[in-house]
């Protein structure tokens, strides 16, 4: 069901944690299912120098959450941003149906944590978030 | 020992019992016959047909006549919703049932309800899950056809007072069915102790294999048949019938029959261990189901702040079998419909892990578990949005997508 890059980003997830100051925050919910996924970002000099988050949910959802914050680490915002459920889901080796929805979640909560950061800033970069 | 994989899954399914195969090998291609036909094949099909027939009606304390065979306990619960409340459709139109059924007596009811024009209620459960059979008899009306409720919860392990409610029905004149695909080897089993009309049963829970179950139908329930054609089982359910499965499930039924009294006692023990361990070591962990009125087999929890079905697979990852009724499978599923029954609020539901217990478990086995739960719990916690480091759950809202 699972790929073992999947199940490796499931058993040893990435980047867990928190931020206490974050530069942009979010947590958002999958519709339905209830999964929730807290993202911390620290940004400096236009790039993420630091990415946190908690996952409450299946091994996808932790996989997903734990494979978008590797892929945005160390990002200017204009790499980071636009970020999609698809580059997630193919960077995880793939995602069965039933589970894409795990994908949304990370994609998401990565463009509404850069919006945050961009509202309080006044960052160009996110306007089109 | 540590890379043996240990199952504790058993309200899934079971390993077929050697003792088992080798009862069913001989129908398979030396006494393969079809039991309609009149040569020697036939005719020891036929016998070994009707020798099960009589060893299942012993156990049940039942007719043989009043035994059919099926291919599962789903198809066993379809038949005993459908063909009764199809029956008696010209004089009744309601069902009583409860909220926390399989889904083959719950989604039948539904269709029964949305394409047959019946009315269903589903009786609440207390945070137990126990059915109170006052309601029942409150629920009654004068078209009520059907009163159909579980023996044994397969989530959460409560075993319902199906003897009280069968009572009230029956001097109401109402026919009740009873799905006791939990309880063989656990439960008693005797139909008129229970005093039940219909009574579903599947094979594969008392280690015979998957693909057969019973249906025991009290003589005088009127049943139409749902599945029609040659006139097997007494015209009740058409299609030749599966020889070696049954034979075999003959045999199981026997043997967890006649170790109920000696086994009970020893699962209950292993379970005991289990919960009082697994309550003790976790902070916050929640037995689901009744403490007192529950299956010998089945110790059942919800693990606020996790997802049962990362739990499921770390646990598997250890060498553990054990399954969660939590499930995300397509998005847009709630959690388990038996814990909203039941009152536990989502994401707290979504925690729910189910350890059943078999012949082959002992205290070892158990003490495995007790050592390798409370880390997977604690690891998936650290990364939890709905627990803290002061171990409170912290339910915010959020931002929805």
């Amino acid at each position: 069901m699972y790929t073992e890059k999947l199940i490796d980003h499931f058993t040893n997830p990435r980047n867990i944690g928190t931020l206490p100051n974050p530069d942009g925050y979010a947590r958002v919910s999958s519709p339905g299912c209830g999964d929730i996924m807290e993202l911390f970002l620290q940004i400096a000099d236009n790039k993420i120098v630091d990415v946190k988050y908690r996952a409450f949910g299946c091994a996808a959802a932790i996989a997903s959450s734990s494979m978008a914050s590797e892929m945005i680490k160390g990002r200017t915002l204009e790499e980071a941003a636009g970020l999609t459920d698809e580059q997630v889901a193919a960077e995880l080796g793939g995602l069965p149906d039933v589970k894409f929805h795990c994908a949304v979640m990370a994609a998401s909560a990565v463009n509404a944590a850069l919006k945050n950061y961009c509202e309080k800033h006044h960052a160009p970069v996110c306007a089109a978030l | 020992m540590a890379n043996t994989f240990l199952y504790f899954d058993h309200s899934a399914t079971t390993a077929t019992d050697p003792r088992v195969i080798e009862a069913m090998l001989p129908y398979f291609n030396t006494l393969y016959g079809n039991p309609s036909s009149l040569y020697s094949v036939g005719a020891e099909a036929r016998k070994a047909l009707e020798k099960a027939r009589a060893t299942i009606a012993e156990v049940l304390g039942a007719r043989p006549n009043e035994i059919i065979f099926t291919s599962c306990g789903t198809e066993s619960d379809n038949l005993a919703l459908r063909g009764t409340t199809l029956a008696a459709r010209c004089t009744g139109n309601h069902i009583i049932t409860t909220a926390i059924e399989h889904h083959a007596v719950s989604n039948t009811c539904v269709q029964l309800e949305r394409e047959f024009g019946f009315q269903v209620t589903y009786l609440p459960v207390d945070p137990d899950g126990l059915v109170d059979p006052d309601a029942v008899g409150r629920a009654i009306t004068p078209h009520t056809a059907l009163i159909s409720i579980m023996y044994a919860n397969n989530e959460v392990g409560t075993i319902e007072p199906i003897a009280e409610i069968s009572r009230i029905a029956r001097r109401h004149g109402i026919p009740f069915h009873t799905d006791a695909v939990q309880a063989p080897g656990l439960l008693p089993l005797n139909v008129d102790e229970l005093a039940v009309d219909m009574l579903s049963i599947s094979g594969h829970k008392f280690y015979a294999p998957k693909g057969i179950g019973i249906l025991y139908v009290r003589q005088g329930t009127r049943l139409l048949p749902t599945q029609t054609g040659g006139g097997q089982e007494r015209g009740m359910r058409a299609g030749t019938e599966n020889i070696p499965y049954i034979v075999g499930m003959a045999r199981a039924l026997e043997l967890a029959d006649s170790t109920r009294l000696s086994e009970v006692p020893r699962l209950s023990r292993l379970r005991d261990r289990l919960i009082s361990g697994i309550v003790e070591s976790i902070p916050d962990a929640i037995l689901t189901g009744s403490r007192n009125q529950r299956l010998a087999s089945h110790a059942s929890f919800v693990f606020p702040g996790v997802e049962g079905e990362a739990v499921v697979l770390k646990l598997s990852m250890l060498g553990i079998g054990a399954s969660s009724g939590s499930a995300c499978s397509s998005g847009d599923e709630g959690p388990s419909h038996v814990l909203s029954a039941m009152g536990l609020q989502h994401p707290v539901a979504r925690g729910s892990l189910r350890l059943t217990l078999g012949r082959e478990n002992t205290e070892q086995d158990v003490d495995r578990v007790l050592k390798e739960l409370p880390g997977v719990i604690a690891s998936l916690r650290a990364m939890s949005p709905f627990y803290n480091a002061e171990g409170t759950i912290a339910v915010q809202p959020v931002k929805s997508l």
